[in-house]
């Protein structure tokens, strides 16, 4: 059998957060809202009705593309998608194509070995939701409550090799949009929507392929995963037994565990894009573009590496620190005051972690800092009564011991577990994992 | 019949209210009256509103007006009730104008001569057998008839200019985003431009103050509202260069036309003004880049046409609008693109920069709205291409943003002709005043057609 190279690009729309609509004064706010109560003249594609822009939309498109590390284009503009739709009112989308707002931006991300890579990202672009559609009884019903609310469109070069890269950009761009506050990102809600293109070619051929399969409409991670691995297998699969892939648009049964199609693109759309003749061009000054970019808050991935080198916590820690911005801040508001009582940010990390508290108000931080400050009091800290806790253990699990030395790491967790219950708990759970690896080697 | 009332301009109008000569129930009679007579002659009306108690304006059909019948000229919109007001509607309200009607035009604005309406052609009250210009045709003939006291138009390529010249009145086109368009049916959005049809030039300023500036719901409209100079208007027009273009004077021009325009010419060198020749190279490709930019943003907006919220099947579009839709689609399809819109577009960057270069040399540019006086109905009607080409010295404009405004000059053949005055961007101002002097050292103004009554 050939080698073959999984080749990936991923577009990610995420739903803005802003007070309203893209272009109109409805609210965005239409989860669960009654059909056609957020709407208006503009939404709706009324006569006579123009769209005006939201510039809080357009500033959180920068934030996204500059935490992206993209160039704001100096002069950028929206242009009209042309197509019939029930759900589309005006018979276009107004959204960007030849003059992105932002462009040539990159991310790292982590592979499957663990090894970091760059993605690149070829836009992140300004553009509307369309309506909702819901089809019953034979009859199909609009609801106009999304109808212009304010999307960005992120879109990658194909450059992910495999499933380990995409889930862990898809979660970095999740994190990245909870943080900058632009949106929920929820995937159920589908405040935040993936499409993969994919492909497969011969390892070592340089060339794109010559047909992508986009998938669309999968509404978790890890549904994503599972239909671009199934993919892999099958295109794979396809191209030995000497078949010819197409170009079409595929969704996931995950009763079936697989990919089925949706569309057969026999040729490419003609969207009859234009400038949008309503709307003027954006221009942004590089001193503009500077303010904003230092006005940008800590990144998630700025902020993990500040934890590890401020604080000396583990990297497994600090990424749990890191997942949100408010738990983020409140820990760094909790080694600031346990500083007073002589607690060390380790001991704050390891009790938040171990004990898996949700940071998410003030009041955490007394409680913790209190329950540290107690327990502290009996602590063993003797380095030879927690050698001899150890080796004892050691000896009581020795089916562990020697699985572990065998290569199954999981079963550490065993004699770590021991230890803690002889000692009870008293002890500093990271402290007796490097001690149990020392005396394990 | 009170013709002493209804034939006064909005300034007299006003100050006459004012004055107490006459109360707005006793002008709104006089006016509705008058619609009754002979509104069954002019057609110039869709639908009049029997209970009027404002200032009488007639709205152009295709500007919507809340719980008022808006059609635009179309059958698709036979049943279109709008749930809002244009922002220049609310903003004529706020200044105590109320709508006495809903004019006549060429269905959505496309045409020259009103005779594309699914309401019936409007007849020119100068002679009922022509054409009273297009696409404003209702707003021109209510206002030349004196059915109302002004008229709010629309002009995408000389739509409020042409037929004001062919029915002896005053029309100004004012600069793109000058006027928010919130509220009017897109045809062209790059531009269409609301502005008024008045009796005289002095009407037109005080409309333009009321309805320009910003609103809020229109990204192309500029802040600033034309506010007129506190300038006491002086009686000659000494120091002002104005600029006559030597391409609106070729071939296709009508030589009794061009005999009025060259007098008028004649009449503000007398009154100071020096005259420069000059010269838009461009001039002659304005009307293929206007067709292809119109048409492509025509079949963009008109899509929303779908019959699922409002009005009724695609198939009641009337053969003009369906032309331009095909046209536009086609022009903006791949491969076709670069060779039409974006060349198109070229097109109109450089008769843009014809006018910058011109307004180097010169404050205003003068010449003929319409090549020629208004024609017979039913002409023109199968012949689109000549329909187009007597846009010919009105659509520079709308390509180039700039404002226009067409003054009554004088007649031939025994119908009305318009000098038009080109003006700076955002320079109102400047061809407004050219205008009212021209107006007040001339008798055109007060001229009216014989309607037998």
């Amino acid at each position: 059998m050939n080698k073959y190279e999984t080749v990936i690009g991923l577009e990610v729309h995420v739903e803005l957060n802003t007070k309203s609509k893209m272009f109109c004064r409805c609210s965005v706010d239409y989860f669960g809202a009654k059909p056609n109560t957020h709407t208006c003249p503009v939404c709706l594609g009324l006569p006579g009705a123009l769209p005006y822009i939201n510039k809080q939309a357009i500033e959180d498109c920068m934030e996204i593309g500059l935490a992206l590390n993209c160039e704001i284009s100096n002069l950028s503009r929206f242009e009209r998608k042309n197509y019939f739709y029930p759900d589309l009112a005006k018979g276009y989308q107004i959204s960007q194509y030849r003059w992105p707002l932002c462009i040539n931006g990159w991310l790292e991300v982590e592979n499957e070995k663990g090894e970091k890579v760059v993605i690149r990202i070829n836009r992140a672009h300004q553009e509307e939701d369309t309506g909702k559609l819901t089809h019953s009884n034979g009859e199909t019903l609009i609801d106009y409550n999304r109808s212009s609310v304010p999307l960005v469109e992120v879109v990658t070069e194909p450059d992910f090799r495999d499933t380990a890269e995409v889930r862990d950009y898809a979660k970095k761009l999740q994190q990245l949009f909870r943080y900058l506050g632009v949106s929920n990102a929820d995937m159920e809600r589908g405040d935040m929507r993936l499409e993969a293109n994919v492909s497969v070619r011969l390892e070592g051929t340089k060339e794109l392929p010559s047909y992508r399969v986009e998938l669309k409409n999968i509404n978790s991670f890890r549904f994503m995963v599972a239909a671009i691995e199934y993919e892999v297998k099958r295109q794979i699969e396809a191209l030995e037994k000497g078949e010819k892939l197409v170009q079409e648009t595929r969704g996931w049964d995950e009763n079936k565990k697989q990919t089925f199609v949706q569309r057969v693109k026999e040729e490419a759309n003609d969207y009859r894009y234009f400038p949008d003749p309503d709307l003027p061009v954006l221009e942004f000054t590089s001193a503009e573009v500077g303010q904003m970019k230092n006005d940008l808050p800590e990144l998630p991935w700025e902020k993990l590496e500040r934890f590890v080198e401020d604080y000396e916590i583990s990297l497994n820690n600090a990424k749990i620190l890191t997942e949100e911005r408010i738990s983020a801040d409140l820990f760094e508001e909790a080694i600031k005051q346990g500083l007073e009582k002589q607690i060390k940010p380790q001991q704050i990390a390891n009790f938040i972690v171990n004990q898996k508290i949700k940071l998410d108000s003030e009041e955490d931080i007394a409680s913790i800092l209190e329950s540290i400050a107690n327990k502290k009091v009996d602590m063993i800290e003797d380095e030879s009564e927690l050698i001899r806790l150890v080796q004892e253990a050691i000896t009581e699990n020795k089916d562990s011991a020697d699985a572990y030395k065998s290569g199954k790491l999981g079963a550490l967790n065993v004699i770590l577990g021991s230890v803690m219950k002889k000692s009870n708990g008293k002890v500093n759970a990271d402290k007796i994992r490097q001690l149990l690896e020392d005396n394990l080697k | 019949m009170n013709n002493d009332i209804t034939n006064l301009s909005l300034i007299e109008t006003l100050k006459s209210l004012e004055e107490k000569k006459f109360s707005k129930e006793e002008l709104n009679k006089a006016y509705l009256e008058r619609i009754k007579e002979l509104n069954p002659k002019l057609n110039a009306y869709i639908k009049v509103i029997d209970e009027a108690s404002e200032v009488p304006v007639a709205i152009k059909d295709i500007i919507c007006t809340q719980n008022i019948e808006t059609t635009a000229g179309s059958k698709i919109l036979s049943n279109f009730l709008p749930q809002y007001n244009a922002t220049v509607v609310d903003k004529l309200v706020s200044k105590g104008m109320g709508i006495i009607g809903k004019a006549n035009m060429d269905e959505f604005a496309m045409g020259s001569s009103g005779e594309n309406s699914a309401y019936g052609v409007t007849n020119n009250p100068w002679d009922l057998n022509k054409v009273p210009g297009g696409s404003s045709s209702g707003s021109a003939a209510a206002v030349a008839a004196d059915l109302c006291v002004f008229a709010l138009a629309t002009d995408t390529g000389g739509s409020i200019r042409q037929p004001a010249s062919l029915c002896g009145v005053v029309g100004l086109k004012p600069s793109y985003g000058r006027v928010s368009r919130y509220g009017a049916m897109a045809m062209a959005s790059s531009l269409d431009q609301i502005g008024p049809i008045t009796k005289t030039v002095a009407d037109a300023r005080k409309v333009l103050e009321w309805i320009s500036g910003p609103d809020g719901f229109d990204s192309n409209c500029i802040e600033d509202g034309f506010k007129s100079k506190d300038l006491k208007l002086k009686n000659d027009l000494n120091g002002l260069k104005v600029g006559v273009p030597k391409e609106y004077f070729g071939k296709g021009l009508d030589s009794g036309v061009e005999k009025v325009i060259k007098e008028a010419i004649s009449k503000l060198e007398e009154l100071g003004a020096e005259i420069i020749e000059i010269s838009l190279p461009h001039t002659e490709y304005a009307v293929a880049a206007y067709y292809v930019l119109m048409a492509s943003e025509v079949s963009s907006n008109f899509a929303r046409f779908d019959g699922i919220r409002f009005g009724t099947k695609r198939e009641d579009f009337g053969e003009e609008v369906k032309r331009r839709i095909m046209l536009g689609t086609f022009a903006l399809s791949t491969g076709y693109y670069d060779d039409y819109f974006a060349k198109a577009a070229k097109v109109r960057n450089l008769i843009k920069l014809d006018f910058e270069k011109a307004y180097d040399e010169c404050d205003v540019i003068v010449g003929p709205v319409s090549p020629t006086v208004a024609w017979n109905i039913g002409e023109k009607i199968n012949d689109p291409l000549t329909m187009y080409l007597s846009d010919i010295y009105t659509i520079p404009a709308n390509l180039a943003g700039i404002p226009g405004l067409s003054v009554p000059c004088g007649f031939s053949e025994g119908l009305p002709v318009g000098l038009q005055i080109l003006g700076k961007y955002m320079d109102e101002e400047t061809i407004l005043n050219v205008g009212e002097v021209y107006e007040q050292n001339t008798e055109w103004h007060n001229k009216k057609p014989d309607l037998g009554i």
